[in-house]
């Protein structure tokens, strides 16, 4: 019955849907789980670096009237020292604190940044700016679908190559694999635990405001709470996929876009329920595999 | 350090409770109370509905001899913030009336607090009718949705010559689950073809992604597709249908009347039609002629249907507490119940047993980026 209107083609369309919108999950998620490897910390405010980093493309572009290549590279930037900036205003003062202090903490910020938005830039959606040579519809034969569409998990494949190389082949990502296993090991050994975990943030916040330019780009309006569900599915991706493991977050951000797409388009009933599926997923993983996909078993640090 | 600053917090809490304190002294002020989403997903809908209220109260700001102060609270597009937003008006402000709200879920999250709490309260453009059923303290200022699905069920069936119709609704919006009940069963009288309406398909409010939904009602070939629902999200899902290579023409409801729509949509929300309340081409009345110049004036803009109808709640409640005679919420209910023949902005009002006005509808498309005036759809008497 499930298949009865479902033409290879059709599925192919889904499906290239589906893999474009992992591939933002991916994007997002791996910021949440490398400040999770890192600090033992749900960064609960990512979500608002990444509604943020909509905001400075789009009064970039809209406002200063700067070409979009400008636009985009400032957005990276800004968003980068905002999330810097968040690291050290919300968590860095509460490092010796117990762990559920820099958790309200995190949720505090979130709130903070997502009514900042709200009096800076008004409840108001905004039309995002879009770039004629990512957004224009291409044809393949009778489908037809939007070049960002194809572009989006390229992208997302090149930016994680350079996140692998960084965190496997560089020093820096040597001192982020060694903060991760232990803080105090790692300062012994010479490696400045403060300025890893920044650098952390600022890649994290680097690859949201990459996910947020594609996102506008993909779904043209924002507004200041666009953050929350972006934010809340990347972060079942990142549990899906094995918190602090990055392959996992990226196969947890497929795993759930593709299969969100799926679920709507071979069960039309159920569409109301989408994001049902991502949290019922979540609390499937949690009963069945806690560490998710990939996580390994992590014994508590004393 | 910490000390100090604890003191002082203590100090500003003093400080505001005092100042809470002054404000309630002043016994010469009229409270109307304004139920809008300024934030969230609703919020340009509002801000449009608080514009209407905000000039009524320039250009009326007295009523028995006493100025009239208004208490703006945010819903923010929740139907739980809602019911607390509504609270907060009865229980704290303890205003007379009150406005709104744009949306009718919130406006029924509001319900029992205005009925328990006997406040009056006057929805603009919430068109659902269980806003007013069954609750005497619910008024409203505009049609109501078995009305508006029959306009629209009309249109596509005559003037687009549809036979098989699409639905996409924003399913956890009870004003969208609504009209499109009332459109299908409209339509399916019309042409008489009980599978008119060959898919239903849903979203959330805050979805973005709305691929699979419409590749999905694409396969089933519809001739037109119904999709009422959140301005963002409707341009949002016109837009990803043409993308798709979907150019079917898409109708709506009149939430869609925001500049936000076109904004987002540009030119692919181009040739939608959709009915709403009232449209400045044609003014109906010498109310809605002062309405026009003067908002013009203040915001050199066209105003939208909805912007006309916050205006006439305010000036129907302001009528109603002159007739009353008195500012006690009660009687100025009863006043606000027997409102015949009422010239507003947006057209005569006269409320109906339940409390709603019967009044014509408006068809609008977009052309050239502008709303545009297409018909007037006279009332089923």
């Amino acid at each position: 019955m499930f298949f009865q209107d479902m033409t290879f083609e059709l599925f192919m369309q889904h499906l290239t849907n589906g893999i474009s919108l992992g591939s933002l999950y991916a994007l997002i998620a791996i910021g949440y789980t490398m400040v999770y490897g890192i600090l033992r910390l749900i960064n609960f405010a990512h979500g608002e670096i990444f509604m943020m980093s909509l905001y400075f493309a789009f009064y970039g572009v809209a406002m200063f009237a700067m070409p979009w290549y400008v636009a985009f590279i400032v957005t990276i930037i800004l968003t980068c020292l905002m999330g810097m900036l968040v690291e050290r205003a919300a968590y860095k003062t509460l490092r010796d604190s117990p762990r559920i202090t820099v958790m309200v903490s995190a949720i505090g910020a979130s709130f903070f940044l997502q009514n900042l938005a709200v009096v800076l830039f008004g409840g108001r959606p905004k039309a995002f700016p879009t770039v004629g040579l990512f957004t224009d519809v291409l044809k393949i034969g009778t489908v037809s679908l939007q070049r960002l569409t194809l572009m989006i998990p390229i992208a997302t494949m090149v930016f994680l190559w350079g996140l692998l190389y960084l965190v496997n082949k560089t020093k820096t990502g040597m001192a982020m694999r060694a903060v991760s296993k232990d803080h105090e090991t790692a300062r012994l050994m010479g490696v400045d635990v403060n300025r890893t975990i920044t650098i952390t943030f600022a890649v994290g916040s680097i690859l949201a405001a990459l996910g947020g330019i594609m996102w506008g780009m993909k779904f043209p309006q924002i507004q200041p709470t666009m953050g929350v569900m972006p934010g809340l599915k990347a972060f079942i991706a990142a549990v899906l996929g094995g918190i602090g493991n990055i392959h996992g977050a990226v196969i947890g951000g497929f795993l759930l876009g593709i299969g969100e797409i799926l679920l709507v388009a071979f069960l039309p009933e159920l569409t109301g329920y989408r994001d049902a599926f991502a949290f019922i997923m979540l609390i499937a993983i949690l009963l069945l595999k806690p560490t998710g996909i990939m996580g390994e078993k992590i014994s508590e640090k004393v | 350090m910490k000390k100090s600053l604890l003191v002082v917090l203590i100090l500003v809490l003093i400080a505001s409770l005092f100042l809470a304190g002054c404000s309630k002294e002043e016994e010469d002020v009229i409270k109307i109370g304004v139920f809008e989403p300024i934030t969230g997903a609703n919020a340009a809908g509002g801000e449009l509905e608080v514009e209407g209220v905000k000039l009524a109260n320039k250009l009326y700001p007295e009523v028995l001899g006493k100025k009239v102060e208004l208490v703006i609270a945010d819903n923010k597009s929740d139907v739980v913030e809602a019911a607390s937003a509504a609270a907060r008006l009865v229980d704290r402000d303890k205003v007379v009336a009150i406005v709104g709200s744009w949306g009718s879920g919130f406006s029924m999250a509001a319900g029992d607090i205005v009925r328990d709490g006997k406040v009056p309260a006057v929805a603009a453009s919430a068109t659902n009718p269980l806003v007013t059923l069954d609750n005497d303290y619910y008024f409203r200022v505009c049609f109501i949705d078995p009305f508006q699905g029959t306009v629209m069920a009309n249109y596509a069936y005559n003037n687009l010559g549809a036979k098989k119709v699409a639905i996409v609704r924003e399913v956890n919006n009870d004003y969208a689950v609504g009209l499109a009940k009332f459109f299908e069963d409209a339509f399916v009288e019309l042409s008489g073809d009980s599978n008119a309406i060959v898919a239903v398909t849903n979203y959330n409010t805050g979805d973005q992604d709305f691929s699979s939904q419409l590749l999905n009602i694409a396969s089933k070939n519809p001739d037109v597709i119904f999709a009422p629902g959140n301005f963002t999200e409707s341009a949002l899902i016109i837009k990803q249908a043409r993308q798709l290579g979907i150019d079917v023409p898409f109708i709506g409801g009149d939430t869609w009347e925001t500049p936000e729509f076109i904004e987002v949509g540009g030119a692919d929300v181009e040739g939608v039609v959709f009915s709403t309340f009232f449209t400045s081409e044609v003014p109906i009345t010498k109310e809605s002629e002062k309405f026009l110049a003067e908002y013009r004036k203040e915001y050199n803009k066209e105003p939208a249907a909805v912007t006309a109808l916050g205006y006439d709640a305010y000036i129907l409640i302001l009528d109603a507490i002159e007739r009353a005679g008195s500012t006690d919420p009660v009687k100025i209910r009863e006043a606000i119940a027997k409102t015949q023949n009422f010239e507003g902005a947006a057209g005569i009002i006269t409320l109906d047993e339940n409390g709603d006005a019967v009044k014509s509808a408006v068809i609008k498309t977009v052309k050239d980026g502008k709303f545009t005036y297409l018909d007037t759809i006279e009332p089923i008497q």
